[in-house]
């Protein structure tokens, strides 16, 4: 993460930060009287943080989901795991790289993990198609899918993804049935599964990969049917309603969380999960390790059925 | 995001084409030729010059393939419900009143059971005049328990789908009924009952991209738009022109993902060939009872 980007509500926290670093600077080199400044100071950063991060509107929550500095799917792994050896391709077309997988150990216990990437660099944000996978994505990840049912090893996911490629071979090699056959894949895996939404959960491409046992969510990530602009495109014929449709839309968290769709919200540190990867990592690997603790015990069919029922629940309706 | 715009475009095009205009006459949105209104009728809305199948509703859909008089509805007291108290410059429950209005049923999707050539099937057919033929709450709820009823009575299902996707409105648990119907057709194919999926203009979006993609067959009509994404989401995105054809049936077909093209005048026979050739045993009478048997539920024709 070599070049710092910021949102325009960062920018206070930004400047004041770089005051203080000012300020300590003189202090280290001998000001020692700066030293209830350099303290005040500190503290005003925090206190102005908190203000800001406690009162963030949906459509701001969507901007630090997509963050460019927000840890990815690689960067999270690279934290939470002892090892990690990517597997690659479809075995049908081709190894789509908006979607590594491989074998993993976190904490000792060796899982499948799977997620979507994001690129940092224009060259590997083009290599990782921006997180869009195209069918062979999809394919990739439900041949690992496949492989950890064989070996009896949980399978756990990372979502962050703005949605499923929309594109001319997309579509020819059947982006629809891909995602269609994952979702059932999934909700058929005869071992437990985990998935967390570390950025943006974008519509049928963040559910292809998603359907699971439990499923979190990394405090400022969203999840949601559309994105805010492409709603706010459609319904407002404005573009910029974003603001309206995410604040609509409940795609926060928090929002899932009580809609039933999510299990658990897991902190960020103040400033969210850019400003401090390993901080939101560990939080991070903290919740997957209990999560998975939790699903060890459970027999596999009472497993499948659960799942079934979970999502079989999901849907507010009139009438019976 | 590829699910809405699939949907912005079926609803524009569903303002010119799905309404059939009062009066004799109608224009065909193939060849452009003005049909005489009763023509067309006695034709299942084909065009005798181009084959272009207009779009039908729900009702219309299931008269053409079932014997008459005997489609049965299920679950038809299922309405919408406003669950994210959802802001847009028309309130949802607005806009649910006036599709009531519009339309033959209460939200997007009619299922129920029938018979085809005497052979009992539980059926479903998409309203597309109902916001876009949209999937939210009650329309994954109808069709999982289509498929939960199929699983239960070892019934084969189809689904005629026409739809522009997800629906904005509910949001998250419009999206969440992708993965509870798949769930649920996983469920059917453990068990071998068998479902059939047939896609007509236009099948786009969430609904494409789960049960309508999973049949065990899967027939398209001709030269209906099916997809992921949209196409004017595609040119935008890549921005380059389209393929001729691009989305259409017999792309798809050329392409392996569906597995025949059938016109709307044959629909019927074909269904009843593929449900002998499909269901082994053919065993006089049907009822709830010979629940979870292989046998087969159909009537002998
Ligand atoms: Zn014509």
């Amino acid at each position: 993460m070599s070049s710092r980007q910021h949102l325009e509500f960062e920018k206070p926290v930004i400047e004041l930060e770089s005051k203080l670093k000012e300020l300590e600077e003189l202090y280290v080199e001998g000001r020692s009287e700066l030293k209830g400044e350099v303290a005040a100071l500190a503290k005003k950063v925090t206190d102005l943080k908190k203000r800001i991060f406690s009162g963030l509107t949906p459509w701001q929550i969507t901007q630090l989901a997509r963050h460019p500095n927000r840890p990815y799917t690689l960067d999270y792994i690279s934290h939470i795991c002892e090892d990690f050896i990517e597997l690659h391709g479809d075995r049908c077309y081709g190894d789509d790289a908006a979607i590594v997988g491989g074998l993993a150990r976190i904490d000792g216990r060796a899982v499948v993990l799977i997620g979507h990437q994001k690129g940092r660099t224009t060259k590997e944000k083009i290599h990782r198609n921006f997180g869009m996978p195209n069918p062979e994505g999809y394919r990739k990840a439900m041949r690992l899918m496949r492989l950890a049912e064989r070996f009896e090893r949980p399978v756990v996911t990372f979502i962050d993804t703005p949605g499923a490629f929309p594109g001319i071979g997309a579509e020819e090699r059947g982006q629809a049935e891909a995602i269609a056959t994952s979702l059932m894949v999934m909700s058929g895996l005869r071992v437990p599964s985990l998935s967390v939404i570390i950025g943006e959960g974008g519509s049928g491409g963040a559910l292809a990969i998603g359907v699971a046992d439990k499923v979190m969510m990394m405090e400022y990530s969203t999840y949601s049917v559309i994105s805010p602009e492409g709603c706010a495109a459609i319904l407002w014929k404005n573009g910029g309603k974003a603001d309206v449709a995410a604040r609509s839309l409940k795609i926060t968290a928090r929002d899932l969380l009580k809609l039933g769709i999510i299990d658990k919200v897991i902190k960020e540190p103040l400033g969210a999960a850019h400003s401090d990867t390993a901080a939101a990592a560990k939080n991070m690997k903290k919740a997957i390790v209990s999560a998975l603790g939790e699903l060890d015990g459970m027999e596999r069919g009472d497993l499948l059925k659960k799942r079934y029922d979970k999502y079989r629940g999901m849907g507010i309706f009139k009438g019976d | 995001m590829a699910l809405r715009d699939s949907r912005a475009e079926a609803e524009n095009r569903n303002g010119k084409t799905v309404k059939v205009p009062e009066g004799l006459w109608l224009k065909c949105n193939g060849c452009g030729e003005i049909l005489y209104k009763k023509e067309i009728e006695r034709n299942l809305y084909v065009c005798r010059k181009c084959r272009y199948h207009f779009r039908i509703n729900a009702r219309v859909r299931l008269s053409i393939v079932l014997d008459e008089g005997t489609f049965k509805e299920y679950d038809n007291t299922l309405k919408p419900s406003d669950p994210l108290k959802f802001e847009d410059l028309k309130v949802y429950s607005v806009r649910i009143k006036e599709s009531w209005k519009a339309s033959s049923s209460k939200d997007a999707v009619i299922c129920g059971e029938g018979l085809i050539k005497r052979k009992r099937v539980l059926i479903g057919a998409f309203e597309f005049g109902f916001m876009g033929g949209s999937m939210g709450s009650v329309v994954g709820e109808k069709i999982t328990r289509l498929f939960e009823r199929g699983l239960d009575e070892n019934h084969p299902v189809i689904i005629i789908s026409s739809s522009g996707g997800a629906r904005m409105q509910e949001g998250i648990l419009s999206l969440m009924q992708m993965a509870k119907t798949s769930a649920a057709v996983a469920r059917l194919k453990e068990r071998g009952v068998p479902y059939i999926s047939i896609l007509t203009d236009p099948t786009t979006g969430g609904v494409t991209a789960s049960f309508a993609m999973l049949g065990d067959l899967i027939i398209a009509e001709p030269k209906a738009l099916i997809g992921f994404a949209g196409p004017r989401v595609i040119e935008q995105t890549i921005r380059q022109s389209l393929p001729d054809g691009f989305q259409r049936s017999e792309y798809l077909l050329e392409h392996g993902m569906v597995d025949l093209i059938v016109d709307r005048k044959d629909m019927r026979d074909t269904l009843s060939k593929v449900l002998d050739l499909l269901v082994p045993e053919v065993p006089a009478k049907s009822a709830r009872g010979s629940s979870r048997s292989k046998k087969s539920p159909h009537a002998p024709n």
